[in-house]
């Protein structure tokens, strides 16, 4: 049996940040291991540090102490744009407040990370058109295609931020809260689409909840207390 | 990703979602107002240039005040040169009862020998070019003389002792210089009917003119023989830079222009500033998401570059469409002094305005702008982080930076550059010193008010900073109307005014000896007090004690100016009543029977400028002779009596038997109008000047100059309206917060309605009341300080700038504004949240 890809690790990872009462300390050196197309969960109260973690772990943010591990590339060794670089078609995000860009309409939401990453000639800007359209179909709002992100429901540009985040074929998916803004109804078919795309992508996934129901369905479970990580059942 | 690429769609969506709008109608603006002056400009050179060699309808003219001699154009034509006289002086034609100063010119069979005379039959009619000159008998004319005279063709007028038939409209004469600030219209004769008409002695002031053509080498030789045998007051004129004076005042007049197109640069810089910040704050979460999904800083920052570019150069390009018709509002108001028949512009406008639509991007959407690449990538998770906040510091220095590359650009002056900036800082900061205190009142008065004025008043107060900028953004356009409306209406009325009921308002010139007496009699007859008839000798100065004297000596222009021309000298007597000897002593009067040596009394102001001293003889050529004689006095004049009065004055033995004409000036009522025929009928070789309908005149053209900088600074207006825009768009999201929040706890819509009216109509009182004080203040300034003139406070002036100020801002504000609130109290909360 072949050892599974680790796509992303995190050795004695920690995050201080200095406030008004003095230094305080968010992660507390924890360790992590995501495999290739493996679904975890991290689990917490509002205001655990869950969202930091997730920060460090996508490269987003630079921590205080530790070691994070991207798609095999040691993210110290990086500076932001090296970050930024390492992320572009590697690393798919949806986010609780969906962060569409309201000047652009549904496609051309879908179509950003591809132009980011497409070639420069004429034949990388067609496929890139046409793998977005896919996209859309498949989260099913191709017919929205035209329309802007206030003429949609909150559903409707959650599907849409899903299909920008997969439309790349990312390794990863780090999820934040998606359903935080919806209602159950809405919630629970969003993450019924966010886990088909993923069993049919093969991409990994890192989802922040405080919903311990929506945890289960993932393949790992951690709990997030006091800047500690602790494997939970 | 190719940037080009990235950029061009970051710019047509941009566009489509309307982030641009703002920016463009900024920009656009800017761009319009530099060009509208700059294309109109740019016509009046090409029309200057378009004369180019026919300026003086010749390769070289001989100018002088007497007869050129004949031996002068016998060596021109032994060298192969063909040659053209011209006689050129001021009259006064009489048709009927009417009469109007006129600029005669009489020319030979040969004229011209450059360029083309052309003529029109009637108003409308073609023009067709002037086969021949005048004959005998005839006039061609100006058609504006048919106009004021209301005469046609085919009638006759008299001129001097002759009567002309007028025969054709002159459409354009080669040397005439354009259709440039004339205020007397043309008149065409021929030479040999000069004599007949009796206007032209020995004394008169006439110029005469030898125009010489021929092969450029022959021109050369000529000129280089003729120079050296010329008399003092006769010169060269050469084609090459025989550009006209008022060429240096069309310059002038042109660089003021663009710099009051800079002001609009100025507030809608503001406008920029404001527009490029709330499209960083907009932009700030798509930023952060495109760097989450891969994109490099270097890469956004070339994009924001390029998308900025592209942007300018499309806005700027547009900007210079508007300002293409905008200059034909220029032409329109300014078509006395230009006339309408402008050659196209040539393309250089359109450099000067994508070159200041591009600085004003640089100088105050750049730096903001640029910072939006250094939006953290963490701004996804954490809705604190943003883009680093542009220091205060380099944000002012780049837009300052712009602001003085742009001016000392227009400007082409250092030292006038350096005036403009110093005024425009010191305005700003009266104005913003002002606005703030008024913003101040207005919160205090807030605390003590209730209802929709508490609601409006407190608005204006909480938020400072924009009210003080749309306060001074606005009141700087406004400002800049007042203050032409204090010139043009309070401060030339003033000046009109201040002259007292009999001031003398003719004057008569070129009065021969034999009708001085005569004349005195006519005046006598009529009950008409002259303020006495006066000889005039024409003399050129040539010494100053043991210096001789040439225009070259002097490096200020109106001392140069007194050293070219000829003086009017004069001898009396006594010294007038309004002439105070301030330095010296007068000498007795004849009467007294002593023998009164030779001396000069000089007029103190011309003593100053050509630094003569009480002792320095002074030299002049008088009718080919030279007269001296030192100076024993200084007078001071008073010149705005309006009687006769001369720089330079000796006792009657030295000058008495030199040749000369008389003037006098004498007021007359506008019931007696009737006797200026008689007196013309009379007096044939008179020359009347009507000094107040030449005061109406120049009066006239003074006000188009500032119509049309009045049309130039609407644009500022407009900006300032676009500052106000960008104050609301900026605040906006705040106010929906607000209105939110007092729609919940009961406030009706028809009250928040009311409270943007009390705000807005607030802050547009006090831009106007800031802008007519700023106004008043500096026509007191100018009137009591520069002009010494009794100034009088304009209410009118109070009632339009603020009320009128007040009235558009509130109305423009309110609409801008209400729209955007008008929601259900939860999707206004949920909006701004």
């Amino acid at each position: 049996m072949s050892t599974p890809e680790i796509l992303c690790r995190a050795e004695r990872l920690a995050k201080h940040v200095n406030g008004p009462g003095g230094r305080l300390t968010i992660l507390r050196a924890l360790d992590l291991r995501i495999d290739a197309g493996e679904a975890v969960a991290i689990v917490g109260a509002s205001g655990s540090g869950k969202s930091t973690l997730l920060g460090l772990l996508a490269g987003l943010d630079e921590a205080s102490d530790g070691e994070v591990e991207l798609c095999g590339e040691p993210l110290s060794a990086l500076d932001e744009d090296g970050r930024a670089a390492l992320r572009g078609g590697r690393v798919g995000f949806v986010f609780q407040s969906f962060q569409l860009l309201p000047t652009l309409t549904a496609l051309e939401n879908v179509l950003l990370p591809l132009e980011l990453t497409a070639g420069d000639n004429g034949a990388g800007a067609r496929d890139a058109k046409s793998r977005a359209q896919e996209a859309l179909e498949r989260v099913g709002l191709s017919a929205r295609a035209g329309h802007y992100p206030r003429q949609l429901s909150g559903g409707e540009q959650q599907r849409v931020a899903i299909a920008r985040a997969f439309a790349p074929g990312p390794r990863i998916l780090f999820a934040d809260e998606p359903t935080g803004n919806l209602d159950q109804g809405t919630g629970a078919r969003i993450i019924d689409l966010l886990f088909a795309l993923r069993a049919d992508s093969g991409a990994a996934l890192v989802l922040v909840t405080h919903d311990s129901a929506l945890a289960q369905r993932c393949d790992r479970r951690l709990g997030m207390q006091d800047g500690h990580l602790e494997a939970l059942l | 990703m190719n940037a080009w690429r990235l950029s061009l769609r970051l710019l047509r969506r941009d566009w489509r979602s309307g982030e641009l709008y703002l920016l463009s109608a900024a920009l656009v603006l800017t761009v319009a107002a530099i060009t509208a002056v700059g294309f109109f400009t740019d016509r009046i050179e090409g029309a200057m240039q378009r004369q180019g060699g026919e300026l003086i309808a010749a390769d070289l003219a001989i100018d002088a005040r007497d007869p050129i001699a004949d031996a002068i154009s016998q060596e021109a034509q032994r060298r192969g040169l063909r040659s053209a006289r011209t006689l050129t002086f001021r009259s006064v034609v009489l048709v009927g009862d009417e009469s109007q100063l006129v600029q005669v010119k009489a020319v030979d069979a040969a004229y011209p020998l450059r360029g083309e005379l052309r003529l029109k039959d009637r108003f409308s009619g073609p023009e067709r070019p002037a086969e021949a000159t005048p004959n005998p008998g005839q006039a061609w004319v100006e058609a504006r003389l048919l106009s004021v005279l209301g005469a046609s063709l085919g009638d006759s007028v008299q001129l001097g002792e002759q009567r002309f038939t007028l025969e054709a409209l002159v459409a354009y004469e080669p040397d005439r210089g354009g259709n440039f600030f004339q205020i007397a219209p043309r008149v065409m004769i021929a030479m040999d009917d000069v004599a007949a008409t009796g206007l032209v002695t020995e004394a008169s002031r006439v110029r005469h003119r030898l125009l010489l053509s021929g092969d450029i080498a022959a021109i050369e030789d000529f000129a280089a023989w003729v120079k050296p045998r010329l008399p003092a007051n006769a010169g060269l004129v050469d084609a090459r830079d025989a550009r006209p004076e008022f060429e240096s005042a069309v310059d002038r007049a042109s660089r003021f222009l663009h710099l009051a197109a800079l002001t609009t640069l100025l507030v809608a810089g503001a406008a920029i500033a404001l527009a490029s910040r709330r499209m960083v704050e907009r932009q700030t979460d798509a930023v952060a998401i495109m760097r989450c999904l891969g994109a490099p800083r270097h890469l956004l920052t070339r994009v924001f570059v390029l998308r900025l570019l592209m942007f300018g150069l499309l806005a700027s390009l547009a900007g210079c469409l508007v300002g293409y018709f905008g200059q034909q509002g220029l032409i329109a108001l300014l078509h006395d002094w230009f006339g309408a028949d402008l050659p196209p512009a040539s393309w250089k406008p359109v450099g000067v305005g994508i070159g200041t639509g591009m600085i004003a991007l640089a100088g105050f959407a750049l730096p903001p702008l640029l910072q939006l690449a250094r939006v953290p990538p963490l701004r996804v998770l954490r809705r604190d982080l943003g883009a680093p906040r542009l220091s205060v510091a380099i944000a002012a220095g780049a837009a300052a930076a712009a602001l003085v590359l742009l001016v000392l650009w227009q400007a082409g002056d250092l030292e006038l550059a350096g005036k403009l900036l110093a005024g425009v800082a010191a305005a700003v900061s009266a104005l913003l010193a002002l606005g703030a205190l008024l913003v101040w009142l207005a919160g205090l008065a807030a605390t003590h008010s209730r209802g929709v004025w508490r609601l409006g008043l407190a608005g204006l107060a909480r938020r400072p900073a924009a009210s003080i900028l749309q306060i001074v953004g606005f009141g700087l356009g406004i400002l800049a109307l007042l203050m032409l409306a204090v010139v043009r209406l309070d401060l030339l009325s003033s000046w009109q005014e201040t002259l007292p009921a009999q001031t003398p308002d003719r004057f008569l010139i070129n009065i021969q000896p034999q009708e001085v007496e005569p004349l005195g009699a006519f005046f006598a007859a009529n009950d008409i007090r002259s303020s006495g008839i006066y000889p005039m000798i024409r003399g050129r100065l040539t010494g100053i004690g043991d210096e001789s004297v040439s225009p070259e000596d002097f490096d200020e222009p109106r001392a140069r100016r007194l050293a070219e021309r000829e003086f009017n000298l004069s001898f009396a007597d006594r010294a007038q009543s309004d002439n105070e000897v301030v330095a010296g002593a007068w000498w007795p009067n004849a009467e007294a029977g002593t023998d009164i040596r030779p001396q000069f009394s000089v007029e103190e102001g011309l003593a100053e400028t050509l630094g003569i001293d009480i002792g320095d003889e002074l030299r002049f050529l008088v009718a080919g002779r030279e007269v001296a004689a030192p100076v024993t006095s200084l007078r001071r004049v008073q010149w705005d009596s309006f009687n006769v009065n001369f720089f330079v004055i000796s006792p009657p033995a030295l000058l008495r038997d030199e040749p000369a004409t008389y003037v006098t000036s004498f007021h007359l009522p506008q019931d007696r109008e009737a006797l200026v025929p008689e007196l013309l009928r009379a007096f044939p070789s008179l020359t009347l000047i009507d000094v107040g309908t030449l005061l109406r005149q120049v009066r006239g053209i003074i006000e188009q100059g500032i119509r049309a900088v009045e049309y130039v600074f609407a644009f500022t207006l407009a900006a300032g309206l676009l500052v106000m825009y960008a104050g609301i768009q900026a605040s906006l999201s705040v106010r929906r917060g607000e209105h939110g929040v007092l729609r919940t706890l009961g406030a009706e819509r028809g009250t928040l309605l009311r409270s943007l009216m009390v705000e807005f109509t607030s802050v547009g009182l006090l831009a106007g009341l800031t802008a007519s004080l700023f106004a008043e203040v500096t026509g007191w300034m100018l009137a009591q300080e520069l002009l010494g003139l009794p100034f009088a406070w304009n209410p009118w002036l109070w009632v339009f700038g603020v009320l009128g100020s007040g009235l558009l801002i509130g109305l423009a504000g309110t609409l801008g504004t209400y729209g955007a609130l008008v929601r259900p109290p939860l999707a206004a909360l949920r909006a701004a949240g």
